[in-house]
């Protein structure tokens, strides 16, 4: 299989695993000066006791609060004096520490990031402060309707403990101790079930041998696995006074690990990848509904599901919903085949561009390590994609019609949804 | 033949050339790269507006992918999407740009294709449509407390000055506007002469000369001009209540360099000293004690001026203290100056992230594209953090001297209290 491209470079991707269960991964991309890495850990906020939401990511902040020969101060100065810029989060399942840098300051990057890990100092007069940033940012999201309505889908959709936000609850923030962030990091913080992954310019076999010397020693029993996820069909309304109303909307489909998972991907690619997708077309470029409109693909372990949202003028939020619930069901009547030419042109393109970024394939690896347990290449990737067909996509959509919906509004008012019309 | 300039760090090179209807045309071409990224920088924005027409320059930008003479805005979305291309376009003060990245294979095509956008028809019935797009846009924001403010400190720092137009508009604005004005104002600024087709990555440059000499003889120059002049902003405060807030937001302009001025690399050094969003004097006293949810210092630029900004985004009854922190620390350059490894620190952060931004065509063809449209100059990566290596201890120390004296314009917005 050939990738177009003024270069034709073959993928080296690598995994070793560790005696203690964690799970190195790589793939070299000699071409850059960059090197990215990411840190998951399975310590997620379906972790944390059901009384203390919040408390994945009070830890993570705390623990970067110094660590090692890092003081508080020294773990900021370090990875400005090296150049390397970070990332942390915190999933369902995973907390995530990614850092992307030069390649020469690689190894002394990752000496940082490891000592967060492994070597917290977890200053017990820092949980004040950290409490109050936690306060303020889970506040903040109030003043931004769009990214509240996401989280209110997460939460009714998924309940507890898979639909925790990681800004947790005002009252589970309050709620927290330091021994809670000491016993949830001691607990939590595991090599079974942990990914480093790196991608970019370096050398695979000093990369293992560096994260042996830092690594190996990391010890800790395996956590009881979480069970199934389930979703759930509700639909809730939340007063706001704004000009818009916004719309979150979900519906079943199968997960990334799932034999099927192309050929949902591609149905929502129809309908919302690119300008010419069906959604952009119908609801904006036709009727002027909206700015924002977007359909993708979700995973939360074995649950699938498509993820919606519209932003919209209260007075035409009605019309909204409607015409994109009309477009979504648009798919049992075919697909054009120049609608799949199209989608199979971008993922072609998506896939030699990923090429120019360590730290997009850094995450990306990770991610596929997580979901499937292998790292599919892109031949593999460009192989599915290419034998989809009009009629595998509408058999597929046929055989899994969009059910089991779930409906978040923020706004001045309420919108009628009847979900048995839109079995 | 096109101008040549090589710079020994990489395969990269530069290249350049004027047609003869004034289209200038500049690549910097990397052999090596997967992609390649095509832009036309348009010298046009929200500043080049009066004030019946503000927001045209935003709305033309939308109507750009409603069709041309050769293709209906169905077929330009189609070819977007069939060239694979991650596409877009944006519109600020002082420009508008059109750009996409696509294989190498699919060059001609792409200018094919963004060339004739730049001819659109601006039917009547699209214009009606989309305007609604654009009121969808403007209530989006409106509904975000930061935005308006924002919108409003822009005003009341630029009083007179054209940079005091908003980008999108107001209701108002663009409920009244007709799509024959817009049609004049397409005519004035998108003249060849206003205009500069950028290309970075893997391009074929002679290739793309005779191309775009094709595609675009039937362009004729304009004499469309933009009114330079400094702004004169007095010192005040404004307050405003947006009912719905949960948080206080407060934005502060003050005169800072232009981007013709060689002091703004001093003052964007500075800026990350005080205020970055991590390590910063700001970080360690507002936010990582949990004080503040943001504390920042910015720079904007813009051709004949400029501004040093600070933003502070926390609970509403702790707005009064944490600015008097704030003020305080910008205020502070006789008792705590800055010291060697402050300067080094955020020189080494800036250029990291110029480096490592860099390695996508992509984003470098903003930083080719800006370069040359506003300065008429070329500058590789290496280079260009040479500007911030060579900020020296004395020039960012004076410069933080400076701030005390400062004219300072802010605007605050939180529910009623």
């Amino acid at each position: 299989m050939i990738l177009q491209g003024p270069r034709r470079v073959q993928q080296s991707v690598f995994h070793h695993k560790l005696p203690n269960g964690l799970t190195l991964l790589g793939e070299r991309m000699p071409w850059l000066e960059s090197a990215a890495f990411t840190l998951m850990f399975p310590s997620g906020t379906c972790r944390e006791p059901s009384h203390l939401p919040g408390l994945a990511g009070m830890t993570l902040e705390l623990a970067q609060r110094g660590a090692g020969p890092f003081s508080s101060r020294d773990v900021v100065e370090r990875l400005d004096y090296l150049g390397a810029e970070r990332s942390s989060s915190v999933s369902t399942f995973h907390t995530n520490v990614s850092m992307a840098c030069m390649a020469r300051v690689l190894y002394p990057t990752l000496e940082v990031a490891v000592a967060i890990l492994r070597e917290p100092h977890f200053p017990e007069d820092e949980l004040e402060e950290v409490r109050q940033s936690a306060l303020l940012e889970l506040a903040s999201i109030e003043d931004d309707p769009a990214q509240k309505c996401f989280k209110e889908l997460k939460h009714l959709r998924y309940g507890e403990p898979f639909g925790r936000s990681a800004l947790g609850t005002q009252e589970g923030i309050e709620a927290i101790t330091h021994r809670d962030c000491l016993e949830f990091h001691d607990r939590n913080t595991r090599p079974e079930g942990a990914v480093l992954s790196i991608a970019g310019n370096f050398d695979w076999d000093e990369w293992v041998k560096q994260a042996e010397k830092l690594l190996a020693s990391w010890s800790g029993h395996a956590c009881a696995e979480p069970g199934p996820v389930e979703s759930i069909s509700a639909k809730t309304h939340i007063q706001h006074d704004s000009q818009q109303t916004h719309i979150a909307l979900a519906y079943n489909s199968v997960p990334y690990s799932h034999p099927d998972y192309y050929r949902s991907r591609g149905v929502v690619g129809i309908l919302s990848d690119g300008m010419s997708s069906r959604l952009f077309t119908e609801v904006r470029e036709k009727r002027g509904l909206v700015y924002a409109i977007s359909a993708s693909s979700h995973s939360l372990k074995n649950c699938g599901s498509v993820l919606c949202y519209a932003g919209t003028t209260s007075a035409r939020a009605q019309e909204t919903l409607d015409v994109t619930l009309q477009t979504i069901r648009s798919i049992s009547d075919g697909i054009a085949p120049d609608e799949l030419s199209r989608l199979k042109s971008r993922v072609r393109t998506s896939l030699v561009m990923e090429q120019e970024s360590s730290n997009a394939r850094s995450s990306q690896i990770a991610y596929d390590w997580i979901h499937l347990g292998r790292i599919p290449s892109r031949a593999e990737v460009l192989a599915e994609i290419e034998q989809l067909t009009c009629e595998s996509l509408l058999d597929h959509f046929q055989q899994t019609p969009p059910s089991n919906w779930t409906l978040v509004t923020i706004g001045p008012s309420p919108l009628e949804f009847n979900e048995a019309s839109n079995a | 033949m096109p101008n040549s300039s090589k710079h020994n760090s990489s395969n990269l090179h530069f290249l350049n050339h004027t047609l003869d209807n004034g289209l200038e045309i500049i690549a910097e071409v990397n052999p090596e790269a997967f992609s390649l990224s095509l832009g036309y920088f348009v010298k046009t924005g929200s500043r080049d507006e009066t004030p019946d027409i503000a927001g045209v320059s935003h709305f033309l930008e939308h109507m750009m992918f409603k069709g041309t003479q050769r293709r209906s805005s169905v077929d330009v979305n189609r070819e977007l999407d069939e060239l694979g291309s991650q596409s877009n376009a944006y519109t600020s003060e002082e420009q508008t740009v059109y750009y996409i990245s696509i294989l190498p294979e699919n060059q001609l095509h792409a200018l094919d294709l963004l060339s004739d956008m730049m001819r659109p028809t601006l039917r009547e019935d699209d214009f009606v449509t989309e305007k609604q797009v654009i009121l969808e846009e403007i209530a989006m924001y409106d509904d975000q407390p930061p935005y308006g403010a924002m919108e409003r400190l822009s005003e009341e720092f630029f009083g007179s000055h054209p940079l005091a137009t908003r980008v999108l508009g107001t209701k108002e604005s663009v409920t009244d506007l007709s799509a024959q004005a817009m049609r004049e104002y397409h005519a004035a600024r998108y003249a060849p002469n206003n205009l500069c087709l950028v290309a970075t990555g893997a391009v074929d440059f002679d290739q793309l000369i005779r191309d775009a000499q094709r595609l675009t003889e039937h362009w004729s120059p304009s004499s469309s001009k933009r009114i330079l002049s400094l702004p004169k902003p007095s010192s005040k405060q404004i307050q405003l209540i947006h009912p719905p807030a949960t948080q206080q937001y407060t934005i502060e302009y003050a005169p800072g360099p232009g981007y013709l001025d060689e002091n703004r690399y001093v003052s964007r050094v500075l800026a990350t000293i005080l205020g970055d969003d991590s390590g910063s004097r700001l970080f360690w006293e507002l936010v990582d004690n949990g004080l503040a949810d943001t504390a920042v210092c910015f720079t904007s630029e813009f051709q004949d001026c400029g501004i040093f900004g600070a933003y502070l985004a926390c609970a509403p009854d702790q707005q009064i203290e944490n600015w008097g922190i704030l003020q305080k620390i910008l205020a502070d350059a006789k008792n705590s100056p800055i010291d060697e490894k402050e300067l080094e620190l955020a020189k080494n952060k800036i250029c990291a992230g110029l480096i490592l931004a860099s390695e996508r065509p992509s984003n470098r063809l903003f930083s080719v594209g800006n370069a040359w449209t506003i300065r008429h100059t070329y500058e590789p990566v290496g280079p260009a953090s040479d500007h911030y290596r060579n900020v020296t201890l004395d020039q960012v120390q004076h410069a933080f001297e400076q701030l005390s004296a400062r004219t300072r314009v802010s605007v605050s917005v939180g529910p009623e209290t």
